[in-house]
């Protein structure tokens, strides 16, 4: 039985939803200004790590890692409204993707036990 | 032998060892986070050697040309220099032209034979060591000379004397290159956006002409932009060259002034989006003033082109 990560295609499936994903997040109004004074081929990169992980890839990201990288986001009001924007437009990159349902709320499921870190709680 | 050389050092490497692995165990101190090809926080440049094209995935096309990989994804099969000091030259002003009230074009006759491509971008060393960073605007191969375009900067270290006080004969040293806005040969059929600000037309300008001596046959649309028509250069060669090329439009955007033919009043953020109903499939490089670079990056990101084919190059001003 192949994994969520090869399930869903690995590195390359990857690539193609981090294109659409990241479109929406710069459009999104309720997150789009998190993402204003951050340099595209930096934030694209930190997109490419996060989806990976969500997809159950290869990844050696910590919780503390998470919770540095997002610390400066919770001062300038990061809360738990934003983090359902991204569970919700990483959903429909993935449908977009035509992804099955059930795979999708797998992927959902990963992202989700980030929040806590994500939110520095 | 696999091993890998690094600021002079000698590492062997271990049998299914990666660079970064090696470089970790033998206590060299480099960056890196996610150890699986991803975050791209390991990126090291070869200055010998092949990386292996696995460690080069999901790098930039005009990245990988330049031998830029992931040291954690690279497990060389031979010997592999790193490093990205950029070579040094010695070079000798030609010639100083002026191309508008602010901007100058300086061509420099390199001392020693240079593969550096048009568009990417050198540090001036002066006699005294201070140092900023141009565009090159020809193709030093082919032209056999290195062009740049230097605006005078109130209060600069290096162009109010480039300026001023540098004659022909001048001798300077260049380190490079830097960057990855280069023309790119092979799919010479899918169309080009060049759009810049400034003398963000000098590395504009070197692309344009590479794409044009290797024979690219899609179409090529070039927007200058400028605070108004005084800030524009070499509109005369341009103009020749749209006239010469079917594929070329050119296009300057001015803010202030009044439009007329080949000249449109209006941010060149927002122009430069009527170019196309989409930039999917296009090759996009944009360069100039930081602040508007980054702003029409995310524009023509959105508008369809893949964050791989756009190619910026904001130049950000010294901090002293």
């Amino acid at each position: 039985m192949p994994n969520l990560y090869e399930q869903l295609g690995g590195d390359a499936a990857v690539d193609q939803a981090v294109e659409i994903f990241y479109r929406k997040v710069l459009t999104d109004d309720r997150i789009s200004r998190f993402f204003d004074d951050v340099d595209m081929d930096t934030q694209i990169a930190k997109q490419k790590a996060f989806l990976t992980m969500a997809f159950g890839g290869p990844n050696h990201y910590s919780g503390l890692d998470m919770r540095q990288g997002h610390k400066h986001l919770v001062e300038r009001g990061l809360t738990d409204e934003h983090v359902d924007a991204v569970i919700e437009l990483l959903g429909e990159s993935l449908q977009e993707l035509n992804v099955p349902a059930e795979l999708i709320a797998q992927v959902a499921a990963i992202a989700e036990g980030a929040r806590k870190d994500v939110l520095n709680r | 032998m696999t091993e890998i050389i690094y600021h002079d050092a000698v590492y062997p490497l271990q049998p299914d060892e990666t660079v970064l692995d090696a470089l970790l165990r033998n206590g060299v101190d480099v960056p890196y986070a996610c150890k699986t090809g991803v975050c791209q926080s390991c990126m090291m440049k070869a200055a010998a050697g092949e990386p292996p094209s696995s460690s080069q995935r999901g790098l930039k096309p005009t990245r990988r040309a330049q031998g830029y990989f992931l040291a954690c994804q690279c497990k060389p099969d031979g010997r592999l220099i790193v490093g990205d000091a950029g070579e040094v030259i010695a070079a000798r002003l030609m010639e100083k032209t002026p191309l508008n009230a602010r901007v100058i074009r300086l061509r420099f006759e390199p001392e020693s034979r240079v593969d550096w491509a048009a568009g990417q971008f050198v540090s001036l060393i002066r006699g005294d060591g201070e140092s900023r960073s141009y565009s090159i605007a020809s193709a030093p191969v082919r032209d056999g000379f290195i062009e740049m375009h230097v605006q005078r900067v109130e209060g600069g270290a290096i162009s109010p004397w480039l300026h001023e006080e540098a004659e022909p004969g001048e001798r300077i040293r260049l380190r490079g290159p830097y960057g990855d806005c280069f023309y790119l040969s092979g799919e010479p059929e899918r169309p080009l956006l060049l759009a810049c600000t400034g003398t963000g037309l000098a590395p504009i300008y070197g692309v344009l002409r590479d794409a044009l001596a290797l024979g690219h046959s899609g179409p090529i649309h070039l927007l200058h932009g400028g605070l108004d028509e005084s800030g524009l250069y070499l509109v005369d060669e341009l103009l020749d060259l749209a006239g010469r090329y079917s594929n070329l439009s050119y296009t300057r955007c001015v803010l202030n002034g009044a439009s007329k033919p080949g000249l449109v009043v209006g941010d060149i953020g927002e122009l430069l989006l009527q170019t196309a109903p989409s930039f999917s499939g296009w090759r996009v490089y944009l360069c100039g003033a930081p602040d508007l670079v980054r702003l029409m990056q995310k524009k023509v990101f959105l508008h369809g082109a893949t964050s791989q084919d756009i190619h910026a190059d904001a130049f950000i001003p010294k901090q002293v």
